[in-house]
């Protein structure tokens, strides 16, 4: 007898189902948005002709280029060796620095541009300082080469986390062939050692790409003249003169154009030079002597310090005096009071709205993971990929497709938690999913096997035995989605409603409005969360590796 | 150019870890040299301080006369095999051989020829364009020796190098590594901790524990005559039988059973450990008169493994004894039966009880 649907088969149905509701409706509904002419009903390419048409919108898309470019090589020029000098050699106060630099990386981008203009802005206080000592006009941190500094501190600890992560699975014994051969230092690095770790060095590379392709809130905060692709399309779908949902529309299905064409050239790349590695003897980091471990040491403490500096700096601002939207001398607590009363729902938002989420994230992700990776067949396969595409949707595109799709009925639910929650779970379960199918590869078959020889359920063997074992995994993957989730701007910009603002929303709108001393206060509460999370994570994890 | 090894007093420590304490050792020219023991006893770690890959806390290391203490590893002019190969994943299998000739910039059409004589010599040339990963073990482990030798290395160094094959091709990897090393005629240090391989593929061997070298020798001298308990018992098998050695008589006794001992240099009664290998044992019936001229036993276990027929063996002391035996047709022994042993005597070993010395090598 041979049983052909089981309980995973309605698991698989019901994920599908999930996601056509919720993602493949809203990106349909998005698309015909773009090619149909909303007073005609007929099919029309004049949004798309509009847009590469004037050098206005076509430019942004040649500076978000420019941006993500810069950004992805001046990440990697950074992060590698840094990943590199880490693994091979002893640097004083390692796991401080380690900290120190996954801290600065989970911050919100756009406090970290917001805390650059506090110091090098206008009247930025080392801008000021330099010019009434000595006289000294620093260049200007807006536009262009402020977004590039701010993207890239932000973001080159992805490659050093990825690079680290690569490193490990490099056996020693081949750094020792190359070096028995007569091969070593610099020469070693790039003939041997950058090939091997290159696949990953693409994968990194590409989050760091999507990543600032995405970022809305620093082109917006310190790009000034300099438009980005995410500025534009938030301008043309909240423009206060009427926005205007098709263009928007087609803005959106351009970006997903591009960033997918990216995405598969990554992918065959990467697939294309992979070497399977089993690393029976790790690299062991040894002390450097002399002008090595001089010129290590300046260069991680330089490095980390820029990186670390916006946060530290806005934590001090945080517990300064201010009245009105000007910081006076001395110091209070009166911000964090002034923000616990103003403005204390954001707080409480966020921790229920990316809770709430949370929560449906770890529950789909080890269900898709399972089916996947256990339940071979077409529908899974399909589930697998589907759950893949909002990797490759920037996060302002999510929320202008979730908008756009239930913002009229059949289903309605613009302004409410549910679609700010659907926003945060579609883009954060494809990493979820992924770490989860890496646990659940390393869980062998037959424990399961064992159970339901035992008699129990095939539902029963997956909560008691399977889920267990996942759980470390799940746990730690769980906990890094909560923190990107607590420090999200790009989607939820576009769907907050009074009532939903978090923190992030909350603490662009005070900075906008100009009050600083609020909005360093919430980053501080931020930053707090974020540490703490990371603490547990490092509990729950064991010291494991960070993989976003 | 090959050349000898010296090694004098040499130190290793990690830290306040002394893994070697003083250990001296001369290797020939083209000899074929095993360091061989159990994990942990320092034979890669002394290696690897060869190789350059450890430093060297003390003493002194030398090819010829020259001192290679704080020469750098690529200079040393070594051949190295891996445990795991250590082929370059993202390099074919040409190239995997070519890379050290590249080091050393030598001219191209001198990089090629080279290259295909040691792809020819091992065996590999039709693969040698493929990458690492659709190589068998087997055929990995031949790149890693072309690879080594290609250079034309002072000194071969090999760790471990068939841990990671199945057994069969262990067996025909050591005769091509034997051959080869023969041919090639190149001094070389190998390490292991099978001691069956060691005695199949090497000139001389060194037994290490505990970063002390136990015995030097040929595999011959190391099997029969080993220096003490540790070796005896690490390499083959053996049985270690308490007696007695009365100096007047020459006469070892244990168990109610005496035999003559001439060779022994020793004047005075003493306590000796006897080491007996399995098929150093005569085993027959007990005559019909009950008079036995040999050790008394019951039989407590036979197995049978074709060639040869194992059997255990209780003495009337409670004892347990391993005994070979050459299988025979019908066998007469079976579980239960009394039975006389006499021993080879020219074969045993006789150790001081606390089994630290060989009173027959001495």
């Amino acid at each position: 007898m041979r049983k052909k649907y089981d309980i995973w088969s309605l698991v698989t149905l019901s994920v599908l189902g999930l996601y056509a509701i919720f993602l493949i409706y809203p990106l349909f509904n998005l698309l015909s948005q773009a090619v149909v002419d909303k007073d005609t009903g007929t099919f029309t390419l004049a949004y798309f002709v509009k847009f590469f048409g004037k050098p206005y919108y076509f430019n942004t898309l040649l500076n978000s280029f420019k941006v993500t470019f810069g950004v992805t090589i001046l990440t990697i020029l950074l992060g590698m060796p840094l990943a590199y000098i880490f693994t091979r050699f002893e640097i004083f106060g390692k796991s401080f620095l380690r900290i120190l630099i996954i801290l600065s990386s989970m911050s919100a981008p756009f406090i970290g541009a917001y805390s650059w203009i506090l110091l090098l802005g206008r009247s930025g206080v080392i801008t000021t300082f330099f010019k009434n000592a000595f006289g000294i006009h620093f260049p200007s941190i807006y536009g262009f080469s402020g977004i590039l500094v701010v993207l890239t501190l932000q973001l080159y600890p992805l490659i050093f986390l990825y690079v680290s992560g690569a490193l490990k699975n490099v056996d020693n014994s081949l750094l020792e062939a190359s070096e028995n051969l007569g091969c070593s230092g610099m020469k070693r690095f790039f003939i041997i050692i950058v090939p091997l770790i290159g696949p990953t060095l693409f994968a990194g590379g590409l989050l760091v790409f999507m990543r600032s392709l995405a970022d809305f809130g620093t082109p917006m905060l310190i790009g000034e003249g300099f438009r980005t692709f995410p500025v534009t399309i938030f301008n043309e779908f909240i423009s206060e003169l009427g926005g205007d949902d098709g263009f928007a529309a087609a803005i959106s299905i351009i970006a997903i154009i591009i960033t997918t064409i990216i995405f598969l050239v990554q992918k065959y790349l990467s697939t294309r030079k992979t070497f399977s590695m089993n690393s029976m003897n790790k690299i062991r980091p040894v002390k450097a002597r002399g002008l090595t471990k001089v010129l290590i040491h300046v260069y991680s403490y330089a490095l980390i310090s820029l990186s670390i500096m916006p946060q530290v700096y806005i934590i001090y601002t945080a517990f300064r005096k201010v009245n009105g939207t000007v910081m006076v001398p001395g110091y209070s607590l009166g911000n964090f009071s002034d923000a616990f009363e103003k403005v204390g729902r954001s707080i409480s938002n966020t921790i229920i709205i990316p809770g709430i989420s949370l929560i449906i994230i770890v529950i789909l992700a080890a269900l898709i993971a399972y089916i996947t990776v256990r339940r071979r067949n077409i529908l899974t396969g399909i589930a697998d990929t589907v759950s893949m595409v909002p990797f490759i949707i920037p996060g302002s595109v999510v929320g202008i497709t979730l908008l756009i799709a239930f913002d009229k009925p059949p289903i309605l639910l613009s302004g409410t938690m549910t679609i700010m929650v659907i926003g945060l779970v579609l883009r954060r379960l494809p990493f979820t999913i992924r770490s989860s199918v890496a646990v659940l590869q390393q869980i062998p078959m037959n424990v399961e096997e064992a159970a339901l020889s035992l008699g129990s359920s095939k539902l029963n063997a997956f909560y008691k035995i399977t889920m267990p074992m996942m759980a470390a995994g799940l746990i730690s993957g769980a906990i890094l989605s909560w923190v990107t989730m607590i420090s999200e701007l790009s989607t939820a910009i576009l769907l907050y409603v009074g009532r939903t603002k978090t923190l992030t929303v909350e603490i662009y709108t005070q900075i906008i409005r100009g009050n600083y001393g609020i909005a360093a206060a919430l980053s501080t509460i931020l930053a707090v969360l974020t540490l703490i999370s990371l603490l547990i994570f490092n509990k729950v994890s064991k010291g494991d590796d960070l993989s976003m | 150019m090959s050349v000898g090894i010296s090694i004098k007093n040499a130190l290793k420590k990690y830290g306040e870890n002394t893994i070697i304490p003083d250990l001296s050792i001369e290797i020939r020219d083209k000899e074929f040299f095993t360091l061989l023991g159990p994990s942990g006893c320092g034979k890669t770690t002394l290696l690897r301080m060869i190789a350059g890959f450890n430093t060297i806390e003390g003493g002194e290391f030398r090819f010829n006369e020259k001192l290679i203490n704080e020469m750098e590893v690529s200079k040393r002019n070594i051949g190295m095999v891996f445990q795991n190969y250590a082929i370059f994943p993202h390099y074919t299998v040409r190239q995997n051989v070519e890379f050290g000739l590249k080091n050393r910039k030598l001219p191209k059409d001198e990089i090629r020829m080279a290259t295909d004589e040691f792809l020819e010599l091992m065996q590999i040339l039709e693969y040698k364009d493929r990458m690492p990963e659709r190589l068998s073990g087997g055929q990995q482990q031949r790149v890693a020796l072309a690879r080594a030798l290609v250079i034309k290395p002072d000194v071969l160094l090999m760790d471990e190098p068939l841990s990671n094959l199945d057994a069969k091709l262990r067996m025909e990897m050591r005769q091509v590594i034997r051959d080869l090393q023969k041919d090639v005629g190149i001094t070389t240090i190998y390490v292991t901790h099978d001691q069956e391989e060691a005695m199949a593929i090497s000139d001389r061997i060194a037994v290490m524990k505990d970063g002390v070298i136990q015995h030097v020798g040929t595999p011959r001298e190391i099997y029969h005559r080993p220096s003490n308990v540790f070796v005896a018992t690490f390499i083959g098998r053996t049985n270690l039988i308490e007696a007695d050695y009365s100096a007047a008589d020459k006469l070892v006794s244990m168990d109610r059973f005496t035999f003559p001992m001439e060779r022994l240099p020793v004047d005075s009664d003493m306590p000796v450990t006897l080491s007996i290998r399995p098929e150093d044992f005569q085993m027959s019936a007990m005559s019909a008169s009950g008079k036995s001229g040999g050790l008394i036993c019951r039989i407590t276990d036979v197995v049978f493994l074709g060639l040869n027929t194992h059997y255990q063996v209780e003495l009337s002391s409670g004892q347990l004894i391993e005994i070979i035996h050459e299988s025979v047709m019908d066998s007469p022994f079976k579980i239960g039966d009394e039975v006389q042993l006499t021993l080879k005597s020219e074969k045993i070993n006789i150790f001081t009880r606390d089994g630290s010395r060989n009173l027959i090598h001495a």
